[in-house]
C-alpha cells in the first residue's frame, strides 16, 4: 500500500494508470446502474476524469 | 528485370511531374503519399467529432437550420444525466451488454474447443457455424421477426413443444419481459460464430509440445485445460470481448429491425435513444451531448482494456 502512494507521490506511471482506471470502471458502473440516479448524474464526470487522467498518466515514467 | 520494370515505371511518370518530385526528400516523398490519408482522416473522423463536441453545447435543431443558435454551456449535459428515460435506456443498454458478451463468450469458446478436435467433416461443421455472422443484420432481424411470430413461428413453436405450453401464449418481441432476451438471444446466435473464430485462432496457436510435456508430467486432462488452454487462450478471449463490447455498445440495426426500441421503451439501447432525439425530436444539440457521453465511455473502456490486454500479453 505504501509503495503505491510513494508511486503516486514520485509520478509513477502504474499507480496512476490504477487509478484512472479505477475512476474509468467506477464511471461506467455508476451509469448503467439501476440503484441511484445520483450515481447516475455523476458517472459522465467520473469518466471524464478518469479517461483524461489516463491519456496523461500513461506518458509518465514507469 | 527488376531494373527494366524501374526504367519502365519512372518512363512512364509524366515529365512535369518527374521534374516537379526531382529533388525532393525522402521524407518529403513519404509525406505525399500520406498526406491524402491524413487528410481524409482528420476530415471524416476527427473534424465531426470536434463539431459534435461543439454543437453539443449549442440548442442547435437540424431541421431549423436559419434558426439562431445560441450555446447553452452545460445544460445539455445537466438534462441528460438527470433524465429517467436515458438512465434506463443506459439500463437496457447495460442487460444487453453484459448477458451478450457472457453467453457469446460461453458458447463461442465452447464450439471452438470443440471444433478444434480433429474429426470427420470438421471443416463444413465451421462453415455452418459460421453463415450467421456473414448475413446482414436487416436480414436476421426480419427473419428471427418470423421465427418469434406466436402463431407461425419456428422459435415459439420449439419452446412450446419442449416446456408443454401453448406457442402462441407467449410473445418474445411484444412482452415487456421477454424482449430484452429476445434481442439476446438473436446477437447471441448472430456472434458467436465471430467470438468462436477468434478463440479457435488462440486454441489453434498452442503448440502441441506444451501438452505432451504435460501428458509427461502426468497433469490431468482438466488440470491441462486451466493450466495451459485457458490461459493461452485468454489473450484473444478478451480481444474478442472488447471488439464485441464495443460494437453492442453502439448496436442499433439489429434491434431497431426486430423490437424499434418497444415495447415501451424495454429495448430502447442508447444508441437508439440517441436516433430518437436526434431525427425523430430534431434535439440536435441535446443528441450530440449523449453522443459524447457515449463516445467517452467507450473511449475510456477501450483504454482499460488495451492496458490489460497488453499486461496478458507480457505474460
Amino acid at each position: 500500500m505504501s509503495n503505491f502512494f510513494n508511486g503516486l507521490l514520485k509520478l509513477r506511471r502504474g499507480p496512476w494508470e490504477m487509478l484512472a482506471t479505477v475512476l474509468i470502471a467506477l464511471g461506467v458502473f455508476m451509469l448503467m446502474q439501476p440503484f441511484v440516479l445520483w450515481g447516475f448524474t455523476y458517472s459522465f464526470i467520473t469518466t471524464l476524469v478518469g479517461t483524461v487522467m489516463f491519456i496523461i498518466v500513461s506518458h509518465f515514467r514507469e | 528485370m527488376s531494373e527494366k520494370t524501374v526504367d519502365r515505371v519512372a518512363g512512364a511518370t509524366p515529365v512535369l511531374l518527374a521534374r516537379k518530385i526531382k529533388g525532393l526528400s525522402d521524407r518529403a516523398i513519404a509525406w505525399i503519399f500520406v498526406g491524402p490519408t491524413i487528410f481524409l482522416l482528420l476530415a471524416v473522423n476527427i473534424f465531426p467529432l470536434i463539431w459534435t463536441v461543439n454543437l453539443s453545447f449549442t440548442n442547435f435543431k437540424a431541421n431549423r437550420i436559419n434558426r439562431v443558435v445560441d450555446y447553452v454551456g452545460f445544460s445539455n449535459y445537466e438534462r441528460i444525466l438527470n433524465d429517467p428515460d436515458v438512465w434506463l435506456s443506459m439500463q437496457a443498454t447495460a442487460h444487453f451488454l453484459f448477458w451478450t458478451i457472457f453467453f457469446q463468450v460461453l458458447i463461442g469458446f465452447t464450439l471452438a474447443w470443440l471444433i478444434n478436435k480433429k474429426f470427420k467433416g470438421n471443416d463444413v461443421w465451421t462453415t455452418i457455424i459460421v453463415l450467421p455472422m456473414m448475413l446482414s443484420p436487416a436480414v436476421v432481424g426480419n427473419f428471427w421477426t418470423f421465427l418469434y411470430q406466436p402463431q407461425i413461428g419456428l422459435f415459439n413453436y420449439v419452446i412450446g413443444f419442449l416446456s408443454g405450453k401453448d406457442a402462441s401464449s407467449f410473445e418474445m418481441l411484444g412482452s415487456v419481459d421477454l424482449a430484452p432476451w429476445s434481442i439476446v438471444i438473436v446477437d447471441t446466435w448472430m456472434w458467436t460464430p465471430f467470438v468462436m473464430l477468434i478463440c479457435l485462432a488462440g486454441l489453434r496457436s498452442i503448440p502441441d509440445y506444451i501438452y505432451e510435456a504435460a501428458e509427461v508430467d502426468r497433469a490431468s486432462k482438466l488440470r491441462q485445460f486451466f493450466t495451459i488452454t485457458i490461459p493461452m487462450v485468454l489473450p484473444f478471449l478478451m480481444l474478442a470481448v472488447l471488439f464485441r463490447g464495443i460494437e453492442n455498445f453502439k448496436m442499433f440495426d439489429l434491434v431497431v429491425q426486430l423490437t424499434g426500441g418497444g415495447p415501451g421503451s424495454t429495448t430502447e439501447l442508447a444508441s437508439i435513444h440517441l436516433k430518437r432525439e436526434a431525427f425523430e425530436k430534431w434535439r440536435t444539440g441535446y443528441s450530440s451531448a449523449i453522443a459524447i457521453i457515449l463516445f467517452v465511455t467507450v473511449f475510456g473502456l477501450a483504454s482499460i482494456y488495451v492496458k490489460a490486454l497488453n499486461k496478458v500479453k507480457e505474460r
